[in-house]
């Protein structure tokens, strides 16, 4: 069985539908992060619903024994005293539980009381039971929350700036800065769809980010790869149509290995639980970006820089110069 | 059949036969339940997936220095004396500046001697300034020698809790360094989901000290400022107990010490809980040698005079020095019981150099990390399930190549992971399903590539070979793209984010051996098989 079979579409161009794609994407991504930032939450400005890892606060997921009655655990929480709290049903109903969330101690020494307090409330004032192996706390302080959202900025942008380097070294300079433009306009998409949806941004989120990052150049690096063996095969034909051929000619691996993948971080998605729901959810959106970028993104990129070049009257320099090494 | 095909084949049989060894290592029996606890014993799951307690201790480093420099204050008034050198006072002037230590009146004419005096002792370890008009030094402690202490408090925190969490029978404990401040301590206690009783045991500075009692018990601080004339000497200071030996009454009271203490710390080498002739508490401690010179010293030149001893900020006991003790005592205190072991525990184990602050806590229930376990397992085995039907259904004959490159990559992985140390968690089942995702990748770019060829007309050998030759290529770029991506994921993240990198990169290590090499030994040898003229199965 074979799925498309000498396609000869004229990607090119397509190239200012892609780009209004593009920008009606970022542009909504880049204004409900805007909406957020000018919504802090807690005192807490952020482009989008950051999770408690990055938020601080503490979180405390219980699995109760009976069907959990969010008002009475409300009450519970009045009866002791605990100010802010926010309940809501956490994952399947089957599961009987419940989140649990208060905001940020800003006093570390304080840090955990607001679990005793949230466990001994539940005790005292609620009648639904529950097993110590049921429960799920996490307490993030101030210091902490801030640093790994520091660090996680970082490791996106030397993991991009390491690819780079990669790119330029096997490639050209050029190849690389359009594979990152590309991937940065992946990120920029996926994120904004978290602040469009609503969806927080927790640490496994950035593992998935920088997921999709490698994902979305792998596939770049499929079409470059091809682009440039193309190009010493036959170096009369103009970029455009060597850019347009390699395209077609990975477009059906594309497809496939695009498709597959999304088949596994779809049945993540489906049957991975609460826990993993941010992260695939990332996949799920950064898979389909991912892959359009490479062919409606970088690829196009390449020739705009030439023709750009040749405007300029400078010498047009086909950027594959170098041959592969392995 | 050729011979090299032959040596290739047994060698991916082997590694196969290794990496399955990794897994179940030698299993008790064959059966399921048999092969399901060899696994458990050679995977280590992360705290997510089989429940336990995650804490970020932050060290007060600036206590650390503090301790140290209060050291210091003591024995530049001591070297001062010896040399004769006369000075009005020796005491750190700011509270918040903890490495500044200042002398005030020493005399004009000896200001040479005072500066060689201090010069030859502490330059080391401290900038000396001043000695103007006004005779007063500043000794200020060098930014590397504090950073060196802050270093050691660090080090000696972390094996402090070690031993301590030992002493808790908590298998295969994590304490070591937090990688995002130089300052912070990471513990990973699986199976613990009550802190509690843990937290106190660890952060528990409950340092012993003994100092010597300058005056009290007073009823209250106002009272023990007016006895010393209306404020507390600078090295000295005001430290509350429970009067009831002294005073024979319960009521708190207030006590006036010498800051600098006689005995504490790590001067203490053993100590056992116990009962004395009256039954009452009590914690027999023998002092290390050094220390014991120390205290014969001091209380053979104090006999007749009161110490204190002082646990956890508060006077504990004051008893009279009736005669020179060297280097093992007793304690009776208005101890409790749990006190009193906890105490004892915690003398053998060394004191904290410092407190500590939790700036994080998570703690897993084990029956919410086993559903997690269910759950993402779950999603895997579908994802690979959908996968390779998918492949036979598209590369028919070829199909079944790709799923035995795919199966054994898990394999591989899984070795690796059984081999290693390295822990499986709940992102690294995640990074589990991205690897099936690149090693489908790595077989769909070689088939397609082995389509075109056959498609322009080659032979099926010549069709592989150019496939593989040219897939090649690319699948160097993107797998090393990715290493770089997921190293950079590994160096600069931290726990769930590393636990993902790790996965991914054996899993990318593995898959670079199957799909390129496995894959084209199945290959070839089907080729071998195959009639002149029949054509490939792809």
């Amino acid at each position: 069985m074979e799925l498309f079979r000498g396609v000869n579409v004229d990607w090119l161009k397509l190239k200012w539908y892609f780009l209004a794609f593009s920008m009606i994407f970022s542009v909504a991504g880049l204004i409900a992060m805007g909406v957020h930032w000018s919504h802090p939450v807690g005192g807490v400005r952020s482009p989008v619903p950051l999770g408690v890892d990055f938020r601080g606060g503490t979180e405390v997921e219980v699995r109760f024994d009976h069907t959990p009655d969010i008002n009475a655990i409300r009450q519970a929480a009045d009866a002791a005293g605990i100010k802010d709290v926010q309940v809501v049903n956490y994952d399947d109903p089957k599961f009987n539980q419940v989140l649990i969330s208060l905001p940020e101690q800003h006093d570390e020494s304080q840090l955990d009381t607001g679990r005793q307090q949230i466990v001994d409330a539940l005790h005292a004032h609620y009648a639904n039971t529950f097993a110590d192996s049921g429960i799920k706390v996490d307490v993030v302080g101030p210091t902490v929350g801030h640093q790994l959202e520091t660090k996680a900025l970082l490791a996106t942008l030397y993991s991009m700036l390491g690819m780079l380097v990669y790119l330029w070294f096997r490639f050209q300079l050029i190849y690389g800065v359009a594979a990152v433009v590309a991937c940065f306009h992946d990120t920029l998409i996926t994120v904004g769809a978290f602040a469009l949806l609503n969806k927080e941004i927790s640490l496994t989120v950035i593992a998935a980010i920088l997921t999709l990052v490698g994902y979305s150049m792998n596939d770049t690096i499929v079409v470059f790869d091809r682009i440039r063996e193309n190009l010493r095969l036959s170096r009369r034909e103009s970029l455009h149509d060597v850019v347009n051929r390699s395209i077609n000619q990975t477009l059906s691996r594309t497809v496939l290995t695009s498709g597959l993948t999304f088949l596994t971080v779809l049945s993540l998605y489906i049957f991975g639980g609460q826990v993993l729901n941010g992260f695939s959810f990332a996949l799920v959106v950064g898979i389909l970006i991912g892959t359009y970028s490479s062919i409606a993104v970088a690829a196009p990129m390449l020739v705009a820089w030439q023709d750009w070049r040749a405007e300029q009257g400078r010498a047009v320099v086909l950027p594959a110069a170098r041959r592969p090494r392995a | 059949m050729n011979k090299n095909l032959n040596k290739k084949i047994a060698l991916s049989i082997a590694v196969l036969l290794i990496f399955v060894y990794g897994i179940f290592r030698i299993p008790s029996g064959l059966s399921g339940k048999a092969l399901l606890e060899a696994i458990q014993q050679n995977i280590h799951l992360g705290l997510d997936l089989r429940g336990g307690a995650h804490l970020i201790l932050q060290v007060v480093v600036s206590e650390a220095v503090s301790a140290e420099t209060d050291n210091a204050v003591g024995s530049i008034q001591q070297d001062l004396k010896t040399a004769n050198l006369g000075f009005t006072q020796v005491y750190k002037p700011d509270p918040n500046k903890p490495a500044v230590i200042q002398v005030d009146g020493t005399s004009q004419a000896q200001s040479s001697t005072v500066r060689s005096t201090l010069d030859n002792k502490y330059s080391t370890e401290y900038d000396l300034t001043g000695g103007g008009a006004d005779n007063t030094w500043t000794l200020t402690m060098k930014p590397t020698a504090v950073s060196a202490l802050e270093e050691k408090t660090v080090q000696q925190a972390i094996e402090t809790i070690r031993d301590r969490v030992d002493s808790l029978g908590v298998s295969e404990p994590v304490i070591q360094e937090y990688g995002l401040g130089k300052d912070q301590i990471l513990v990973e206690l699986p199976g613990i989901s009550d802190l509690d009783q843990v937290k106190n045991i660890i952060k528990t500075t409950a340092r012993l000290e003994i100092h010597a009692v300058i005056g009290g018990p007073y009823k209250d601080e106002q009272e023990a400022m007016a006895s010393s004339g209306g404020g507390i000497p600078p090295d000295e200071m005001m430290v509350h107990g429970s009067g009831s030996l002294a005073t024979g009454s319960d009521a708190d009271a207030v006590y006036v010490l010498r800051r600098q203490y006689v005995v504490g710390g790590s001067d203490f080498r053993s100590a056992d809980p116990g009962t004395d002739q009256n039954g009452r508490r009590n914690v027999r401690f023998t002092l290390t040698n050094e220390a014991g010179d120390k205290f014969y010293d001091y209380t053979s030149k104090n006999v007749n005079t009161s110490m204190a001893v002082v646990m956890g900020g508060r006077v504990k006991e004051v008893a009279n020095i009736q005669s020179a003790i060297r280097d093992s005592g007793e304690i009776v205190g208005t101890f409790s019981e749990d006190e009193v072991t906890a105490l004892s525990k915690l003398l053998r184990t060394g004191a904290l150099p410092a407190s500590l602050n939790e700036i994080e806590t998570r703690t897993v229930g084990a029956s919410l990390g086993a559903d997690s376990i269910r759950e993402g397992v779950r999603a895997a085995i579908v994802g690979v399930l959908v996968v390779m039907a998918f492949m036979l259904f598209y590369y028919r004959g070829s199909g079944i190549n790709a799923d035995l490159a795919l199966f054994l990559n898990l394999v591989i992985l899984l070795g690796f992971m059984g081999f290693s140390t390295a822990t499986l968690t709940l992102p690294g089942i995640a990074g589990v399903i991205l690897t099936i995702g690149m090693g489908v990748d790595s077989n769909v770019l070689i088939f397609e590539r082995i389509r075109e060829e056959v498609r322009s007309g080659k032979a099926p050998a010549a069709a592989v070979d150019q496939g593989f030759a040219h897939a090649w290529v690319t699948i160097v770029d993107t797998h090393v793209t990715t290493i770089v991506s997921a190293a950079i994921l590994f160096l600069f993240g931290t726990g769930p984010v590393k636990g993902f990198a790790t996965t991914l990169v054996f899993g990318l290590l593995a898959n670079l051996f199957t799909a390129v090499f496995v894959s084209r030994v199945i290959f070839d040898w089907h080729l071998g098989r195959l009639k002149p003229g029949e054509p490939i199965s792809i």
